[in-house]
């Protein structure tokens, strides 16, 4: 017997027992949890119930993040709003009164708004998620958890801003006198399937980023970009009217086309375009899987270096 | 477990042994196996690209589309080459070694925090590792969010959190600024509410590097103290430390890592004497001899940095009575730009027995340099310091406060008593520093 625990049992004899974490469950004795450290397989990432037992992190970065966002700012969760308000407005100036795009029978300021709704819901997504490992480096460094939880727990920040946006939509709608159809209940799978797609390409660019910083630059260009590759300020039939096929491919082959599109006709119905083609959503919703599962596998086998090259 | 009787002398060891209740945290902490750590054949390998490296994408691209043939130069480095060992449940380990022999290497592989490249370790229980103090901690935030925030890091769920939320805040002594963001606390305070959230992490295993030396004297007892109480409750410790005197008051066992490897293994006597006589060899010399890769930047480079004896000969050996000489050399690239040389000198035991540099220097004192290249020499006299290993770490600072180039114990060199001072003495003399001090002694006639 070790001298050090007898001496110390009697130096702490009137100390509680140690509190075990499994209070709950008592059964659970130090023995069951065993860790075993060694060179992990990449595929372990698709595990995701480490992620759950650590759930309590993933929400104290989230609101860690959402407290930050707005301390200090005058004009707080506002901002949320200013956003897209601000873009609906250009949109509505450049294409609908100066470039004179028809957005049907919707006032266009309020038909440019769901395209810029969606455009954030994925932008949001892709921007946090990609910049959460490299802004968390001091966790890196120092910590263990699933890496996964950085990006994850980016996704809870961009639902809050989100749910807000949701809310305003709401009252323009009202606003506008726009019936509320049954197509808006469909409208959270819409924003899941822009998330989707925006976490996959998140935890690429972010899983290169921790190598190479300057991936951040080029995502920032490309999302500039991406902004007029997608029908976020105009409707596709307009766009495809005006411009010759080489162009067209490019709304053609990006998944958020068909994203973008469903989620007008799911607030609007048929007053503005109408149903996206059944084909393109199942594109769509494909790729967005494809690209998550792609995204997953990468960070995976990326994760391993993060801690040793951050 | 026959290395715990040398265990050091814990103040309690001499109060009888009370039967009842710690019979029964014995059996909690005894069942089934007795192993916690099982540590098998770790090695951990870095590369390291011997160009420059490039953290930017069209760099990379660039360089490999000029040179496609080329592959960089790489060198493997293994930080942890075949590390084993056991520890027990219950037992206070410390790891030792001189820097780079792998310390923070096995405690971050330990922690999960790097992957090893070969081997495996299983921790059988629940693991804390606390690489530094504060993790997580967030000025922005409030000193009770930051206590969630950091527990959460930490590996703490919500409710655990709340109820120790109480016994975090009276340890810490900040319940006075809870509400206040930590960027406006003072250091002390941001550091004892930082340790006071680790401190009620309640792991089965806790995984501590050198978090010890934060804070003041009195804050660093308090974690010793805080140390003790755990290890007392049966939890296994696994402790990293330079400050041989903390290793000493905690841990029963030591682990001493050289270059990777597992130098020694045992009592912690055993091991820490073991430690202080194979530093023995000294390195009297290092040097640079292309500027372009010497430590520095652009504005200032170290170029050589030795210990001189009194004849003006590098050497690790020196006498007790004679004076030491450290000198550096470093070229300067810009004018104008305030420069100070200093050196900070460690004995064996990693206690820092000073500090030393030229402000008061008259002509040479916190003063601006022109380009080209400087000897800055500092000689500590003869019958100054004790016999015993020292190091020294070779520092320049810029416009005073910023440190430029800080090589830690780059140097490192041995006093050789030669009998001085000791008049017919023929014991071991105690004391950091044997300085030759005047004495007088008067006869006073009543």
């Amino acid at each position: 017997m070790s001298l050090v625990t007898e001496t110390t049992a009697v130096a702490d004899a009137p100390s509680p027992p140690l509190p075990s974490r499994s209070a709950g469950s008592g059964a659970a004795a130090p023995e069951d949890r065993v860790t075993v450290i060694g060179p992990k397989s990449p595929w372990a990432i698709f595990d995701l119930r480490e992620v759950w037992q650590y759930r309590d992190l993933l929400l104290a970065l989230a609101e860690r993040d959402t407290k930050l966002r707005y301390r200090q700012t005058a004009l707080g969760p506002i901002w949320v709003l200013l956003q897209p308000l601000i873009a609906s407005g250009v949109f509505a100036v450049v294409f609908g009164k100066i470039a004179k795009l028809s957005s049907g029978s919707i006032p266009y300021f309020l038909f440019a708004y769901v395209g810029a709704l969606g455009w954030n819901a994925f932008q949001v997504t892709l921007n946090r998620s990609s910049g959460s490992l490299v802004s968390n480096a001091h966790l890196v460094a120092k910590v263990y958890f699933p890496r996964l939880i950085l990006p994850l727990s980016t996704l809870l920040t961009a639902l809050i801003d989100l749910g807000v946006s949701l809310g305003l939509l709401a009252i323009l709608l009202l606003v506008n006198h726009i019936p509320f159809g049954t197509g808006l209940l469909l409208i959270p799978v819409w924003l899941l399937l822009f998330m989707t797609l925006g976490l996959g390409v998140g935890l690429i660019t972010g899983s290169l980023m921790v190598t190479y910083r300057d991936i951040g630059q080029i995502q920032g260009v490309l999302i500039q970009f991406g902004q007029y590759a997608t029908p976020v300020g105009f409707s596709v039939a307009q766009i495809l009217e005006r411009t010759s096929q080489k162009f067209a491919i490019l709304f053609t082959i990006n998944p958020l086309t068909y994203l973008i599109e469903g989620l007008r006709w799911s607030v609007f119905g048929n007053l503005s375009g109408g149903a996206p083609s059944p084909a393109g959503v199942a594109y769509a919703a494909a790729m967005s899987v494809l690209i998550l599962f792609f995204g997953m596998a990468l960070f995976g086998r990326e994760e391993r270096r993060f801690a040793d090259v951050i | 477990m026959s290395s715990n009787i040398l265990s050091p002398v814990s103040p309690v060891s001499s109060v009888p042994p009370v039967p009842s209740d710690n019979g029964v945290a014995r059996s909690k902490v005894q069942r089934k196996s007795d192993t916690a750590i099982e540590v098998s054949n770790i090695a951990k390998c870095y590369t390291i690209l011997h160009e420059e490296r490039q953290t930017s994408f069209t760099q990379a691209a660039l360089s490999k589309a000029r040179n496609p043939f080329q592959r960089p130069e790489k060198e493997v480095f293994w930080a942890l080459n075949g590390v084993s060992f056991e520890v027990n449940r219950g037992e206070v380990v410390g790891i030792i070694g001189r820097n780079g022999a792998g310390k923070s290497t096995l405690l971050k592989v330990l922690s999960r925090i790097t992957e090893p490249t070969r081997g495996t370790a299983k921790l059988h229980g629940r693991v804390g590792s606390l690489l530094e103090v504060g993790t997580g901690f967030h000025p922005e935030l409030t000193g009770r969010e930051n206590v969630f925030l950091n527990g959460a890091v930490l590996g703490m769920n919500r409710q655990e959190i709340e109820r120790q939320f109480d016994a975090i805040v009276d340890f810490s002594g900040t319940e006075k600024f809870l509400d206040t963001p930590v960027k406006r606390y003072s250091s002390g305070m941001y550091v004892r509410l930082a340790f006071a959230v680790a401190a009620h992490l309640n792991p089965e295993i806790l995984i501590v590097d050198e978090v010890l030396a934060v804070g003041d004297g009195d804050f660093q007892r308090k974690c010793l103290g805080k140390m003790k109480d755990v290890a007392s409750q049966g939890r296994t410790i696994l402790f990293v430390s330079h400050a041989m005197a903390s290793i000493q008051q905690l841990c029963s066992r030591c682990v001493y890592l050289e270059k990777g490897k597992v130098r020694a293994d045992g009592p912690t006597a055993y091991v820490i004497e073991e430690y202080i006589s194979s530093g023995a060899e000294g390195v009297a010399e290092a040097a640079w001899d292309d500027l372009q890769t010497a430590p520095g930047n652009e504005v200032v480079r170290l170029i050589g940095t030795r210990v001189v004896d009194c004849k003006g000969k590098v050497s690790a050996e020196h006498k007790l009575s004679d004076p030491i000489t450290l000198e550096m050399e470093f070229v300067v690239t810009r004018p104008g730009i305030l420069f100070s040389p200093v050196f900070h000198i460690y004995n064996s035991y990693h206690v820092c027995v000073f500090h030393t540099t030229n402000w008061t220097d008259p002509v040479w004192g916190e003063r601006e340099y022109e380009p080209g290249t400087y000897r800055a020499q500092v000689t500590v006299p003869g019958e100054w310091l004790n016999e015993g290993g020292y190091s020294a770490t070779p520092i320049i600072t810029r416009d005073t406060n910023n440190v430029l180039i800080k090589l830690d114990e780059c140097l490192s060199f041995n006093v050789n008593d030669d009998g001085a001072g000791r008049g017919s003495f023929a014991g071991p003399i105690i004391g950091v520093l044997r300085p030759a001090l005047p004495w007088t002694v008067t006869p006073v006639r009543e």
